[in-house]
């Protein structure tokens, strides 16, 4: 999940200040003893049961988990939210007990094996580097796809074992229900040779897009990039404060002729050349991007990491850059008060994001009892009614398609589905993601008109969106120090913006301060001389 | 036989533990960090990066006339209350002190987040006056720690000095600005050393703010983002040592100002 709270943010950031200089500290003092962070977070214990199997020798097994907030069903729901499915088998979906406690009595009854699952929660990507950073505290952790690429590519995780993978164990839910389209995504993308899909399996997916206001926007405008730039609508628009998301942006707006050509559309590579094209981090175009987010930094509302939501509900903004998944809860939010918002996504290109599963090497640590527990988590959460709880939950997409299963499609069309009697319907398909296949007629909601441009869009893109949406590669350190100096360069003031008349107001007001105080320091002289 | 014996210095050691462990090995690391690269070997790069890299120095100039606006708004507000509240003998003062402070009581953000909507009915559009927007999110965030100082200063003012000055011959204007103001020098000072400092960093009211130029607690956090804890701690040391500065500054103008007052008196 990318929800982000700003005040959440500085607190965690504080506190991790804190306790990376006192941890840091304390290693400074005391050499050799690596668990120090472990003992300062309660959690020594855990740390060194390394190479002997905790099965084996009767003990239970800990599994230390962190996830983003809010990002998994903590269960309680009332009677009345029952979900009842219009399956083949009808299935009725009720989140009773947590999903972790559900985790833990499944895994005893299953493989006979007592699970104490330790879960926290995290509220950035960065947040949880650091803390990875500081000490072994977690076993299995969920970032976004940039970050695991770099956890990848800095060795630190365990890959998957074979068994993950066999698809003739009907507990591994996983890889029998995974959606094809995010499976070759994540056995194409690759970081340093390896594919993805040897350390991680997919949680929740989406894409990136406006949400707009479609009384005062139009459909085609809110459809391009440079909406967010326009200054037709000066401080009616917010953009992410994140240097990622915001660079894309200014790609896609850089580039929008070329990616729009109509050559270029009808070519037979085109999704590798918008990879191509929007992952580029040459000096050229950075330099070209930070003269456009300069430009719109003065025309945003705000760069906001989790404001742009509730300022898009209460109409204080027209447009918003937003990821599908909170672009379903503003749109659902939104709705409550009749308030209707629509969510596009850019004609020239797409961002398509993941959060996804991996483990830990140091967490781990060898022990085959805990990765079968890791394991079976991801499979545990990737049971297609787990799934829908989860999704009922949390508001975003699961990257489960649901294989055999037909429960995931059928709460998709419980949500969306349109009421027999109802007028002005379209057939929207879903196929693409759920069968591989866009006019597979098993796989046809028939939904309200205007969701083609609202929840539905946004949660299952049809498949045009799919064919522009590109994985944002993860940049090397030259690449990624460019870019974060750009991104300070577009967010510090420019002593060098300032005009001579500016400048002369400066002088004017420091001469009159300095005069003053001259004058009152010097009372007592002026008047006994 | 070894027997414990109490005394007065042992009540110290709580203190000189959190000292050591939240004061003295923080700062220590932050200079270990501010004079290394990323492989730990001693470097003054970061040292050189901060005078040299144009955004640093914008940063500290937009954050020190954020900072200044801050403060001088707060003392121009607070001087007159806390003057009226401690010196006019109203029966009701502390009540009306209370409610000054009353508002610190409520969490922050919670506040600022009203004060959004306050302005936006006002302004219409909060983005088109991002500074105006902070230095009045920062005032109504600091006014207490303005107020709070310069009202006790006030309070034990002695009352026989002023009617002393005006026994001999002043007016009211010279008496508040040769005995009052003089006399209530050491509130001032430490009402600007209470929000001068935090105005400099406080970025989330800045954020709350739909401020989106960088001061300088957003700068440290930026580079803390992307894991450069070198410049960051150097950007956090320098502004530790531009803080010593002010309150070195400060701190030698009420002593001038003791002397002074020897010599009106």
């Amino acid at each position: 999940m990318k929800r982000e709270r700003n005040n959440q943010r500085c607190c965690t950031l504080r506190m991790a200040a804190a306790g990376l200089a006192l941890t840091a500290a304390l290693s400074v003092i005391f050499p050799g003893s690596p668990g120090f962070a472990g003992i300062l977070s309660g959690r020594a214990g855990n740390a060194g049961m390394a190479s002997v199997s905790a099965a084996e020798s009767g003990e239970k097994v800990i599994l230390r988990i962190a996830n983003w907030e809010e990002y998994i069903d903590e269960g309680g729901w009332d009677e009345e939210e029952a979900i009842d499915l219009d399956d083949r088998a009808g299935t009725t979906i009720l989140g009773e007990n947590s999903m972790v406690e559900d985790f833990e009595e499944w895994y005893l009854k299953t493989y006979g094996v007592d699970v104490d699952v330790e879960y926290s929660t995290f509220g950035t990507n960065e947040d949880l580097y650091n803390q990875l950073t500081l000490g072994n505290d977690f076993d299995l952790v969920c970032p976004s796809e940039y970050m695991f690429m770099k956890l990848i590519a800095e060795d630190r995780l365990q890959p998957l074992s074979e068994h993950f993978f066999d698809e003739g164990d009907e507990n591994n839910y996983y890889i029998r229900g995974v959606s094809d389209y995010i499976r070759n995504i994540f056995d194409t993308n690759t970081i340093n040779g390896e594919p993805w899909s040897k350390y991680a399996a997919g949680y929740m997916w989406g894409t990136t897009g406006i949400v707009y206001n479609p009384d005062v926007i139009s459909k085609e405008e809110a459809s391009h990039w440079k909406v967010l730039a326009d200054p037709k609508y000066k401080g009616q628009v917010t953009i992410k404060d994140n240097v990622r998301d915001s660079y894309f942006a200014a790609l896609g707006i850089l580039n929008e002729d070329a990616l729009l050509e109509p050559d270029f559309l009808r070519s037979s590579d085109r999704l590798e050349q918008i990879a191509e094209v929007m992952n580029r981090t040459d000096e050229e175009t950075v330099e070209e991007a930070e003269a456009i987010l300069k430009q719109m930094k003065e025309n945003a509302y705000s760069f906001e990491s989790d404001s742009g939501k509730a300022d898009m509900v209460t109409g204080k903004v027209l447009a918003n850059y937003q990821w599908s998944g909170d672009a379903v809860y503003t749109l659902d939010q939104a709705e409550i008060d009749d308030y209707y918002l629509a969510y596009a996504v850019p004609e020239e290109c797409t961002n398509v994001w993941f959060d996804g599963w991996v483990m830990l090497k140091d967490g781990i640590d060898g022990d085959a009892a805990k990765q079968h527990a890791a394991e079976a988590f991801m499979n545990f959460m990737s049971r297609p009614d787990n799934v829908v709880r989860n999704m009922y939950y949390i508001g975003y997409t699961s990257v489960i398609a649901g294989g055999d299963s037909d429960i995931i499609y059928a709460y998709a069309d419980w949500c969306y589905g349109a009421e027999d009697d109802a007028q002005d319907t379209i057939e929207y398909p879903v196929g693409f993601f759920f069968s591989g296949d866009n006019s597979d007629e098993d796989y046809i909601i028939t939904a309200q008109a205007d969701q083609a441009d609202r929840q539905l869009f946004a949660q299952y893109p049809p498949q045009d969106v799919l064919e522009r949406a590109v994985v944002m590669q993860y940049f090397d350190q030259d690449n990624n120090e460019r870019i974060n100096q750009m991104w300070v360069n577009v967010r510090c003031f420019d002593l060098a913006s300032l005009t001579w008349q500016d400048w002369a107001k400066i002088s004017a007001v420091v001469i009159v301060l300095a005069a003053a105080a001259v004058i009152y320091k010097k009372r007592d002289k002026i008047r006994i001389s | 036989m070894f027997r414990f014996r109490f005394s007065r210095k042992q009540l110290c050691i709580p203190y000189v533990l959190f000292l050591v462990c939240f004061v003295i090995l923080p700062l220590a690391v932050i200079v270990y960090y501010a004079f290394t690269d990323g492989s730990g070997r001693f470097t003054a790069a970061n040292f050189l990066n901060f005078f040299t890299n144009g955004n640093t120095i914008g940063t500290l100039c937009y954050s020190a006339v954020i900072a200044v606006a801050v403060t001088a708004v707060c003392l121009l507000i607070a001087y007159p209350v806390a003057y009226v509240l401690a010196r006019s003998g109203l029966k009701r003062a502390p009540v009306l002190l209370m409610l000054f402070i009353l508002p610190m009581w409520i969490n922050f953000t919670l506040r600022i987040t009203a004060l959004k909507e306050i302005l936006t009915v006002i302004e219409g559009n909060l983005s088109l006056h991002p500074f105006l927007n902070t230095v009045i999110g920062m005032t109504y965030d600091y006014l207490p720690f303005m107020i709070l100082p310069l009202y006790t200063t006030l309070l034990q003012l002695d009352q026989n000095l002023l009617e002393a000055a005006q026994d001999l011959g002043a007016g009211p204007a010279s008496v508040f600005t040769r005995v009052t103001l003089p006399l209530s020098m050491p509130g001032i000072v430490s009402g600007i050393t209470m929000t001068f400092l935090p105005a400099m960093t406080n970025y989330v009211i800045l954020d709350m703010m739909y401020n989106s130029t960088y001061i300088m607690g957003s700068l440290i956090g930026s580079y803390f983002n992307i894991y450069d804890w070198n410049n960051g701690s150097m950007i956090s040391l320098i502004l530790f040592a531009v803080i010593c500065i002010v309150s070195i500054i400060t701190g030698g103008e009420d002593q001038d100002d003791a002397k002074n007052r020897g010599a009106v008196l």
